[in-house]
């Protein structure tokens, strides 16, 4: 049958090399051009549990996957029986009969082809690890699509190279095995893909994204604490320092982290750190510290389910206001949401322009969901990042004499020197000070610098642009959202509006500050208007009443630890009176 | 064997301790200990020929911090307890500046202490200076970490329940290849150990006993005057012999002043191929090809 999108999920328990071998089959799809979006699902331990990774490969743009599955791989019982209700009409759920007897399961689904593959008997004949029934699986599946099995051999010459020839091999035999296992035992056709422009395409998560926008912003100092989802920036970064001459530490404490950036770019360098909710919290006093003594400072924020511990592996969009409000006092900062990896690359380099520009912090949130799973774009355009360092002094002879570090200038914003350049000795205070930067706590003096640090608002708001519109001007529901909610949200629109112009999209990406006015406009012209977001307390529609006085009364909200799959969207649009 | 980042060959240096002072006077009480590190430490500078822009230090909050206003180098006043993380990014963002770090007893090994014990592992070629007055200055007298068992302070009426910390066996134990004490009524021998300490590549650490004429009434400069002396007034002390520093750094009766330990370890810059060339900060960074980075993503 020819399709023009099929979504495959593999199934099995934590430790069994789910999230490479999903990963392997987004790239396969991935290479030859397809548009894939895929989704890693686990729980926050080593071994045992239940991990899944979903895949959605189409030869038209897709933003996200959705609950429909056309493939299940089971790597055991539990999967069937948790996942099979997701197998579309006519789908196929790969089993091995070895895992389990399922005969009373099947049951529940005569529509659907169980295939049984007996993975752990072609182990034992083949004589490789049982991890390969991984490639059993891949091959397979490749053969179940009519798709390239050369595609997935070259894969794994890729990935498995360094480790030898003889690991090559066993993959490769186990890979073929399971195709042809497929294709001349059972001789099944399900599924074939439309053809596409075979043009390779990269595959990003959020996190992978924010690491090449950084790099190419020229951040020099990235400290972190692992924390999931943020902890494969740190890996990342480790792994590109000495080919790009940035230092990465891992600190101490998320304290220490947030304070030697602060450090290392009160010294000149471009800084950034990277956290979860929970070393977001620990950071706040730093936060307070950067903004006080005006030192640029890049934080990305990875949310994860909260408070405490939480949900550590799974997904919400629950610090939207804690970012905005975070750290005691009042004071200038920018928060902005990507809703895709593209959309993380590119502000990532923003972040850093309008942190120097400034002198501010400037937070980027993102969640797991975004932070983790892959999305396939042709290759980023790096020109488009460009380097603005404001009014950074390098050199001696641009300093002048009589250097205030805090001198108050008409936009708020004051030179800033290089440390250890001559001419420009300076204190960099976090006590309230004088110009000069002396600790100062006359009520006049108080005044003019509280001023000054705010007055910076009036050229940065120009530079926000306002929340981006989806889909027909002139729709009949208007939806609000930020962040990660994007790829669901269109994938929705899709198909809400196949037949009328029914709905369409205002997304933030940035949150804060907020323009108050120009939303409000924009609220006045659309006829029903709808917010949907990853939270229970729906904090898009707080920030909206806050600066523009008006009540949102249609929520769609998702708070289990989930991203929204379009369908749920889909029902709430559906719902709405 | 120095690594002082001056132009230190120069001839015509000329600057004096006063070249040093700030604008603003001293706030600190009459006969505070604070005065005495703060003309060691300018003189120190003088006598090592550092230039104000070639020094960057780090304050923690507190009495201590508040020199910030009084000392002319490049200067961060950070929060209480988070000096050490600031001075490590400034100096691995440009390992030529000369670091060092000033703070409270509580900051040090109090609020800080985290970072205390990391930083001293760490072996980052900076100087850390820790104030020890055993009591809140500017809080207005409460206890620290290094206040005596028993002590009285406004928060603990009735004596303090806990055993001090003993920052020098700390720093020793945690891997600083540099542990001084020094005390802030004698500022010549003061002035020697900074010399040393900021020439020492690594991590060098001095704590400076510290009266606080205001709100410890017990730890004076008599008290510590009828203590003190001088471990190189010692014959056969071996100040490369870790157990013997530590022994020597927690005697109680007799308080020893001067230099337990200096080793030469590898600093954490050393291991760093990233700045053997040039500092981070020497980077441009304007236009940073990233082809390599993105083929890595196919």
């Amino acid at each position: 049958m020819k399709v023009s999108n099929i979504s495959w999920k593999i199934g099995g328990e934590t430790g069994f090399g789910i999230v490479s071998t999903g990963t392997i089959f987004s790239k396969i799809f991935a290479k030859k051009g397809y548009f894939v979006v895929d989704n890693n699902e686990y729980p926050s331990l080593i071994r045992g549990g239940h991990n899944t990774f979903t895949v959605r490969v189409s030869s038209n743009e897709i933003f996200s996957i959705d609950k429909d599955i056309n493939i299940l791989v089971a790597l055991n019982e539990e999967t069937i029986r948790l996942h099979q209700e997701e197998v579309t009409y006519g789908g196929y759920i790969i089993y091995d009969e070895n895992n389990g007897d399922i005969t009373e399961i099947k049951k529940a689904r005569k529509d659907i082809n169980y295939i049984m593959v007996p993975f752990s008997k072609i182990i034992a004949e083949l004589g490789v690890p049982p991890v390969m029934t991984n490639n059993v699986s891949l091959g397979a599946s490749v053969a179940l699509l009519n798709y390239d099995l050369e595609v997935l051999r070259n894969i794994i010459r890729d990935i498995f190279g360094r480790k030898g020839p003889e690991v090559v091999s066993s993959n490769i035999k186990s890979a073929e095995f399971g195709y042809k296992y497929i294709k001349e035992k059972l001789k099944i056709n399900a599924y074939e893909l439309e053809i596409v422009k075979p043009v390779s395409k990269m595959l990003l998560t959020g996190n992978d994204a924010v690491f090449l926008g950084a790099v190419r912003s020229g951040c020099k100092f990235y400290a972190a604490y692992p924390m999931t989802p943020s902890t494969s920036i740190l890996e990342s970064f480790a792994s590109a320092e000495n080919d790009y001459n940035i230092v990465t530490k891992h600190a101490e404490d998320e304290v220490a982290v947030i304070n030697m950036a602060i450090g290392a770019s009160f010294a000149g360098v471009r800084a950034m750190v990277a956290t979860s909710g929970g070393g977001f919290s620990l950071m706040n006093e730093g936060l307070g510290s950067a903004a006080l003594t005006e030192t640029p400072l890049v934080i990305i924020l990875c949310q994860r389910p909260a408070p405490a511990t939480g949900l550590p592996t799974w997904s919400e969009q629950g610090d939207m206001l804690f970012a905005i409000h975070a750290s005691h006092g009042e004071f200038l900062r920018v928060v902005m949401a990507p809703g895709d990896p593209e959309e993380c690359f590119y502000l990532t380099g923003k972040a850093f322009n309008i942190a120097d520009t400034y002198q501010i912090p400037v937070i980027v949130m993102l969640d797991k969901y975004l932070s983790e799973n892959h999305f396939s774009y042709e290759r980023l355009d790096f020109k488009n990042i460009t380097v603005d360092r404001g009014k950074l002094l390098i050199r001696s002879k641009d300093i002048g004499t009589g250097y205030k570090r805090y001198l108050n200038t008409e936009d708020g914003v004051s030179p800033r020197v290089v440390i250890g350049v001559e001419g420009g000795v300076h204190i960099a205070n976090s006590d309230e000070h004088d110009e000069q930067g002396y600790s100062e706590d006359g009520a006049f003096n108080r005044k003019i610098m509280v001023d000054k640090r705010f007055r910076k608002i009036k050229k940065l708001i120009e530079e926000i642009p306002p929340p981006r519109i989806y889909g027909p001007i002139d729709a009949e529901i208007t939806i609000w959202s930020w962040g990660s909610c994007k790829g669901p949200i269109l994938e929705a629109m899709n198909i809400l509006n196949q037949k009328e112009k029914k709905v369409n999209l205002i997304h933030f990406t940035y949150l804060y500050p907020f323009d108050g006015e120009s939303i409000e406009g924009i609220i006045g012209k659309s006829n029903k208007n709808v917010v949907v977001e990853n939270n229970k307390t729906s904090q898009l529609a707080k920030i909206i009443m806050m600066n523009t006085g008006h009540r949102m009364k249609n929520k769609i909200l998702k708070y289990s630890g989930r991203q929204f799959l379009p369908c749920e969207i889909v029902n709430g649009i559906e719902q709405i009176e | 064997m120095s690594k002082i980042r001056s132009k230190s060959l120069r001839e015509s240096y000329d600057l004096k301790p006063g070249d040093f002072n700030t604008e603003r006077k001293p706030t600190w009480c009459l006969g505070c200990g604070n005065y005495g590190i703060w003309n060691s430490l300018k003189k120190t500078f003088v006598k090592l020929k550092l230039m104000p822009h070639e020094i960057l230090i780090v304050y923690g909050t507190g009495c201590s911090g508040n020199g910030t206003n009084f000392i002319r180098t490049y200067a961060f006043h950070s929060l209480h307890g988070r000096a050490l993380p600031v001075a490590t990014g400034a100096k691995l963002a440009n390992h030529k500046l000369n670091v060092l770090i000033m703070g409270g007893d509580d900051d040090g090994v109090g609020i800080g202490g985290n970072h205390f014990i990391h930083t001293c592992r760490r072996n980052i070629d900076m100087t850390y200076i820790l104030h020890n007055n055993r009591v809140y200055g500017l809080t207005t007298g409460q206890t620290v970490p290094t206040s005596d068992r028993g002590f009285k302070t406004k928060s603990t009426p009735s004596g303090v329940l806990e055993r001090p910390i003993n920052p020098v066996s700390l720093a020793l134990i945690c891997g600083a290849t540099f542990a001084a004490r020094g005390f802030s009524g004698d500022t010549g021998h003061l002035l020697d150990i900074m010399k040393k300490a900021i020439k020492h590549k690594g991590f060098s650490f001095i704590e400076v006993l510290q009266p606080c004429v205001t709100f410890n009434k017990i730890n004076t400069y008599d008290f510590y005057r009828d203590r003190i002396y001088k471990l190189e007034e010692l014959k056969d002390y071996d100040g490369s012999n870790l157990h013997e520093a530590i022994k020597k750094s927690m005697e109680e009766e007799r308080i020893p002043i001067g230099i337990f330990y200096e080793i030469e370890r590898p600093t954490y810059e050393d291991g760093l191929k990233q700045i053997e060339r040039k500092p981070l900060v020497d980077h441009m960074i304007a236009d940073i090809d990233i082809n390599r980075l993105l083929n890595r993503f196919y």
